[in-house]
């Protein structure tokens, strides 16, 4: 038997869309929509119009324009006749150094801090939470400037170190030099040089990769391909036998033997700073606006990372760690693969923020002279050529970029990570 | 319909905009204070003093500005900027005028859409080097570590030089004058460079200023002065003009001890004109007849400014030389009042 309960079918009027609950909430939608494009529109509408009467319209012809500027850190090749463009993408790759070291550097502090906070020992865990307090209390513009103050005020200057007797000598059997100029290292050196090959032609992507590298990595990344097939081996023949094999001298023979041999067959041998005029040469300098950047920047994030732990530890039910203890797992390697594991879907999506945050942090880099992209294409570059909104714009698009990526890195990552449940 | 009220409101908000442009003189008027842009602090020419009361070669220009304009020289507002935040405060109304160590340049003076309106100091860029490193030309700076202000053009210039010269340096960009010191000081660089005015005025608040020499080259033109936004002529033509007044003063012999005699009228047509007993120049200005006379008596002329803020018995301790009036071989002319 069928019944038709279906209503009359009503012809739609306009009122409708008002008195009709079906109909309401999306004619409200629609017009706050049409409000804000409206309000969007006239806003940019509104900047054009003004721009244009002072004589400054909108374009970009600027980017290809000689930068006339001097940059004192770059990682590829650049003097001052290379144009606008090439210098806001050196300013780049500055900005992306001190955002990896950093974020790299405030794992490593903050997951420490944040397990030594939970110590027994009561004079660990104070001096951790101290740490903490004072680190994520303080405006990081501030431990910027303080770092960048201590380097300057307390280490020598190059000219200490000359002389017969001088004040100040290199450590490490000659080859450091710290100095309030930055740290110089000593540098890799290949005399059987592999060369290098240019990309991008004469863009001002342009960049040469160290074949150098290119090989060191490639067969440094093959030895251990073939070192976890070597483990791989042994979990299977524990798992059948019950017998695990000793491993760790077959595993570092495979790693160290082919990258040492690759060395040598290249000719590595390492140069080390030498003072000749005013400043070191040879080595790796590295300014002292970096190494003052690179550590409060991470020393600050690294107190927030450091909470963000000991939430995620806390969050993992003392029911695991005791199922673990009773077991007879000891106590580091319950953390390791007990806690740590489960506090890990606790930790990543916070620990997206706080890398996020450090990268944008890093546009503070200014304050010590160091050159990132806000530095010279929001700083030299838009005080030169007078295009404030078209500099800007272009700022922000490129930390948003930089953003979005980490984002989805580190999303993908926490898909690994967290739990498969079902 | 939509479309027409929206069209309509953008015709509207792009009118008023254009609107707002002009007119700068009245906006002061109406304010009571001119905002006027000068450096976060340079010894000599714009800097606060003990008691918080700006002063100097620079901040004379703003007071006599003020004075013409709303007869007191205290009715400035000083706002501090720096050599990258100058021109967008310009632009954005923040200040109504820069009296700030700014080079004239083409780029600034067309493309960043200013309005440079005379030149009241003739400076050149400089190097500043501790007495001990024993270098006595700026050609022997190879390899050397310089501070540098970020934003200027001394940044342009010395890329250019040291590429000229083929030789090699490290620039370390600084926002200030007051950090370039502590660096420099400290021995994080070698060298500093900036207008040698401003070696000058820095040198002179080291504790011994005898350690420091300022090399004898000079790699740049940099003429320094006041500027406004381009778009309104008749603010422009103020400036232009109290400036003027203030080097035409020295030229006639106006001091700001004889000002009051001169005033009453002397049988010089010119200086009557500059002090309003003859002719109607402050009315062609939109100010009224006695606007160069309170400007002059704000601070003195050219000449008594120069001495009283950067001369030499000044700790800054700067000599004339190209800044002295065109009857003394200098460069200072101002064009005639007629």
């Amino acid at each position: 038997m069928t019944t038709d309960t279906d209503p009359p079918k009503e012809s739609f009027r306009l009122s409708m869309l008002i008195y009709d609950t079906r109909y309401r909430s999306t004619t409200i939608q629609v017009v706050a929509l049409m409000a804000f494009m409206l309000a969007a529109a006239w806003l940019i509408n509104n900047t054009m119009q003004n721009l244009a009467a002072l004589g400054k319209p909108v374009e970009f012809g600027f980017f290809s324009e000689p930068s006339s500027y001097d940059i004192n850190q770059h990682i590829l090749e650049y003097d001052s006749r290379d144009s606008h463009l090439r210098a806001s993408f050196i300013g780049l790759l500055n900005t992306l150094i001190v955002a990896v070291l950093g974020c790299a550097t405030a794992t490593i502090v903050g997951v420490l801090v944040g397990v030594l906070r939970l110590s027994k020992n009561w004079l660990v865990a104070k001096i951790m939470a101290v740490y903490v307090e004072m680190f994520r209390n303080v405006p990081v513009l501030l431990w910027i400037v303080l770092a960048m103050a201590i380097l300057i005020e307390s280490l020598p200057r190059p000219s200490a170190f000359r002389g017969d007797n001088p004040d100040a000598t290199l450590k490490l059997f000659d080859s450091v030099a710290f100095t309030n100029r930055g740290f110089y290292i000593p540098e890799p050196l290949f005399s059987r040089s592999l060369g290098d090959i240019h990309l991008f032609g004469q863009s001002s992507l342009r960049m040469d990769v160290s074949l150098d590298l290119l090989a060191f990595v490639l067969v440094l990344g093959l030895s251990i391909f073939a070192a976890r097939k070597v483990t791989a081996r042994a979990d299977a023949i524990q798992n059948a036998t019950g017998e695990r094999p000793t491993t760790w001298y077959i595993n570092l023979g495979i790693i160290v033997l082919p990258t040492l041999g690759l060395l040598i067959a290249m000719g590595f041998h390492v140069g080390n700073p030498e003072l000749t005029g005013f400043n070191f040469q040879g080595g790796i300098h590295m300014r002292n606006s970096l190494i003052a950047l690179w550590l409060s920047l991470s020393l600050y994030t690294a107190a927030f990372v450091a909470e963000i732990v000991r939430a995620g530890i806390l969050a993992v039910s003392h029911g695991q760690t005791e199922a673990a203890a009773a077991l007879g797992l000891r106590p580091n390697r319950v953390m390791n693969l007990v806690v740590l594991p489960q506090a890990l879907r606790v930790i990543v999506p916070p620990l997206i923020s706080q890398y996020l945050n450090l990268t944008k942090n890093s546009s503070l880099a200014i304050a010590v002279g160091y050159m990132d992209i806000t530095g010279t294409l929001g700083g030299i570059t838009m005080n030169q050529t007078g295009r404030e909104l078209e500099c800007v714009l272009l700022l922000m698009l490129v930390y948003l970029t930089i953003s979005l990526v980490i984002s989805s890195i580190m999303n993908w990552y926490n898909n690994r990570v967290k739990l498969v449940e079902r | 319909m939509k479309k027409s009220v929206f069209l309509g409101a953008l015709t509207v908000a792009g009118l008023a905009a254009s609107g707002a442009a002009a007119a700068t003189l009245d906006d002061i008027k109406a304010r009571g204070t001119l905002n006027c842009g000068v450096t976060t602090g340079l010894v000599g020419f714009a800097a606060p003093d003990a008691n918080g009361v700006w002063e100097g070669f620079d901040v004379a220009v703003c007071r006599a500005v003020a004075a013409a304009v709303l007869g007191d020289a205290t009715a400035v507002e000083f706002v501090p900027t720096t050599g990258k935040t100058r021109f967008t405060a310009l632009a954005s109304g923040e200040v109504d005028m820069l009296a700030r160590n700014t080079t004239w340049t083409l780029t600034r003076d067309v493309d960043l859409k200013n309005e440079f309106v005379g030149i009241n100091y003739y400076d050149g860029q400089g190097f500043m080097i501790p007495k001990s490193l024993g270098v006595t030309s700026a050609k022997e700076l190879n390899g050397a570590t310089v501070c540098i202000q970020t934003g200027t053009t001394t940044e342009l210039n010395l890329a250019d030089f040291f590429r000229a010269n083929d030789m090699e340096y490290e620039p370390v960009p600084i926002e200030t004058n007051a950090e370039a010191q502590q660096q420099y000081l400290a021995g994080a660089c070698d060298v500093y460079t900036t207008d040698s005015s401003g070696l000058a005025a820095t040198r002179a608040t080291f504790e011994t200023p005898s350690d420091h020499v300022i090399l004898p080259e000079i790699v740049s033109k940099e003429p320094l002065g006041p500027l406004v936004r381009h778009g309104d002529q008749e603010w422009g033509d103020i400036v232009r003009w109290t400036l003027n007044a203030l080097i035409a003063a020295e030229e006639l012999g106006i001091t700001s001890a004889n000002i009051e005699e001169l005033a009453k009228g002397t049988d010089r047509p010119e200086v009557n004109r500059i002090l309003g007993s003859e002719g109607t120049m402050g009315e062609m200005l939109g100010l009224d007849s006695e606007w160069a006379k309170r400007a002059i008596m704000a601070g003195g002329n050219y000449g008594e400014l120069f001495a009283k803020h950067i001369g030499e018995e000044t700790p800054v301790g700067l000599a004339r030389g190209l800044n002295a009036q065109w009857k003394d071989g200098g460069l200072m002319y101002a064009p005639p009042f007629r």
